[in-house]
């Protein structure tokens, strides 16, 4: 085998795949718009259910992921932003600084459901917050923290160290140096993490499953310990729960939710190029 | 001579057991320039840090003696580090201008340090950029980001910035390692300016220059100190055979 040809080979072997990679995302989306988007009107997006969820829309379904993943963001992100700023800026390299990433990294491992099924035991009925927004919310937010906490950690370590080094040789305390410089360079990094994070709790079903998800309720909830419908149990409940189902409702729901998610992916993408482009360093 | 600071057996380690500096003594006067020169690893760069305790960022430094500003030890560990590093300035060898504007740079040291004062914050920036020889070059372009300047003025930059706070003491490390030749001049004549209100320690990169602008010079070898004094004489007629060798250029 001649030189040349193995590397025509090796050079086509890893286009294809990378091509490969590519193939099933523009096949997921591009499949979902094209059945989904005949059901999508603007009495579909804005309507309630009836008809046992055969007919009307998924009004409270938005509503329901849209509350679960901003309430899952006011509680995992100052959370997850502050503990990226004790490992980055203050932990020392010790055994509990050690104990802190190892439960991280297994905190990422845990399998969604198992999520799910924690918070019906801690949330749901040992604090009594019933089935509620409130717990879906809690859930998430554990199922989140990990993914927020290892970019924000991340993002606050690429900040070169020079910088902080002359902010304390100007009369800086650390906390100043912080809050002033290493917070705002590395916020688009933050930021990133954060949306990726809130992405996923946005998708999941397992871990509203038993803590957050109402069946069927055709209404807004009206308090943040009511229970709401959400996007991805909704389409779960229509795709295998409710008989004589029809077909262009659940991808119609699908599709919703797709855009829900790869518009939050893109407002981070944005975000990010937006910083590297205005990046001094 | 009046000495502004005074180093008493000063030594530091660190915890792989290397010393970085052993048993220095030495007085450092007012409004002078007093320049640590050597070769690399001589100890000048840990004793300029030490200086202003910017060696407590480092993990497991250990540092013995006493180190007296104005008569008092600024290693006690009850000194308010935050508080004297606004009195000791220090400019480092890379210019690291922080991500902010030429203005902001300037008066981040004094944001810090609480001043509000709109009126007293725009002195500063024009007396800090002027004592650094930069008020005629950038003047105009005060809100453009600070790493649009050049190396050069960058570099003087981080001398103004460090002037705004107005400190009694400035250090420098290898200020001009970066620079050309014009705009080593330039930080050189800003220096001899700036001695006048303030005590400058510098670790010069080079032995040419630690013999321009040196009013007393100290050599450093492995640590140790093995000549002091006035400038001209280490220059001139060191006493010390390994200063001889060193400033005629037989070794470093």
């Amino acid at each position: 085998m001649s030189r040349q040809f193995q590397e025509r080979l090796v050079f086509l072997l890893i286009t294809l795949a990378a091509l490969a990679t590519v193939t099933p995302i523009v096949l997921v989306v591009g499949y979902i718009a094209w059945k989904g988007l005949p059901a999508v009107s603007w009495e579909f997006l804005s309507a309630v259910p009836r008809d046992g969820m055969r007919a009307g829309g998924i009004w409270p379904a938005i509503v329901g992921t849209l509350y679960l993943t901003l309430g899952t963001g006011v509680i995992a992100v100052p959370l997850g932003v502050a503990a990226a700023i004790y490992l980055s800026e203050y932990a020392k390299d010790n055994s509990l600084t050690r104990a802190i990433r190892i439960a991280i990294i297994n905190l990422a491992g845990i399998p969604s459901v198992v999520y799910g099924l924690f918070g019906l035991g801690l949330f749901v009925l040992f604090l009594r917050f019933g089935t509620s927004i409130v717990a879906g919310c809690l859930t998430l937010s554990i199922m989140t923290l990990p993914v927020i906490i290892s970019t924000a950690e991340e993002a606050l370590r690429s900040v070169p160290q020079s910088f902080r080094v002359v902010s304390i040789s100007l009369g800086g305390t650390k906390w100043q140096t912080i809050w002033r410089i290493v917070l705002p360079q590395a916020l688009p990094g933050i930021l990133t993490g954060v949306i990726l994070g809130l992405e996923r709790a946005a998708g999941e079903t397992a871990p509203i499953l038993f803590t957050a998800a109402a069946f069927f309720l055709p209404r807004l909830p009206d308090s943040p310990f009511d229970a709401t419908m959400a996007l991805p149990y909704h389409l779960f409940v229509i795709s295998t729960q409710v008989p004589g189902m029809p077909i262009q409702i659940q991808y119609g729901t699908a599709l919703v939710l797709l855009v829900f998610v790869l518009g939050m992916m893109l407002i981070a993408t944005v975000i990010r190029s937006r910083a590297r482009a205005r990046r001094q360093w | 001579m009046n000495a502004k600071i005074i180093i008493e057996n000063l030594s530091v380690q660190y915890d792989d057991g290397t010393e970085s500096l052993r048993g220095i003594s030495l007085e450092i006067p007012a409004n002078e320039i007093t320049v640590l020169f050597g070769p690399a690893g001589g100890g000048k760069s840990t004793l300029l840090r030490a200086l202003n305790r910017l060696n407590d960022l480092v993990d497991g430094v250990r540092v013995t003696g006493r180190i007296l500003l104005d008569g008092e030890n600024l290693l006690d560990p009850g000194v308010d580090v935050v508080a004297l590093r606004r009195r000791v300035g220090m400019v480092f060898a890379q210019p690291i201008p922080l991500p902010l504007s030429v203005r902001q740079n300037v008066t981040y040291g004094l944001e810090l340090a609480g001043v509000r004062h709109a009126g007293k914050l725009e002195t500063a920036v024009e007396k800090s950029l002027r004592a650094a020889a930069l008020w005629d070059e950038v003047h105009d372009r005060l809100n453009d980001p600070a790493v649009a300047l050049s190396g050069g003025q960058q570099q003087r930059l981080c001398l103004a910035r460090a002037l705004a706070l107005e400190p009694e003491v400035v250090l420098l490390d290898e200020p001009t390692s970066g620079l050309d030749p014009i705009s080593t001049a330039k930080v050189e004549v800003s220096l001899q300016e700036i001695k006048r209100d303030y005590t400058v320690v510098i670790v010069p990169h080079s032995v040419q220059q630690a013999a321009r602008i040196a009013d007393r010079a100290a050599f450093f070898l492995q640590g140790q100190l093995i000549e002091y004094g006035p400038g001209k004489d280490l220059f001139l007629k060191p006493k010390d055979k390994r200063t001889e060798d060193y400033v005629t250029g037989r070794f470093g």
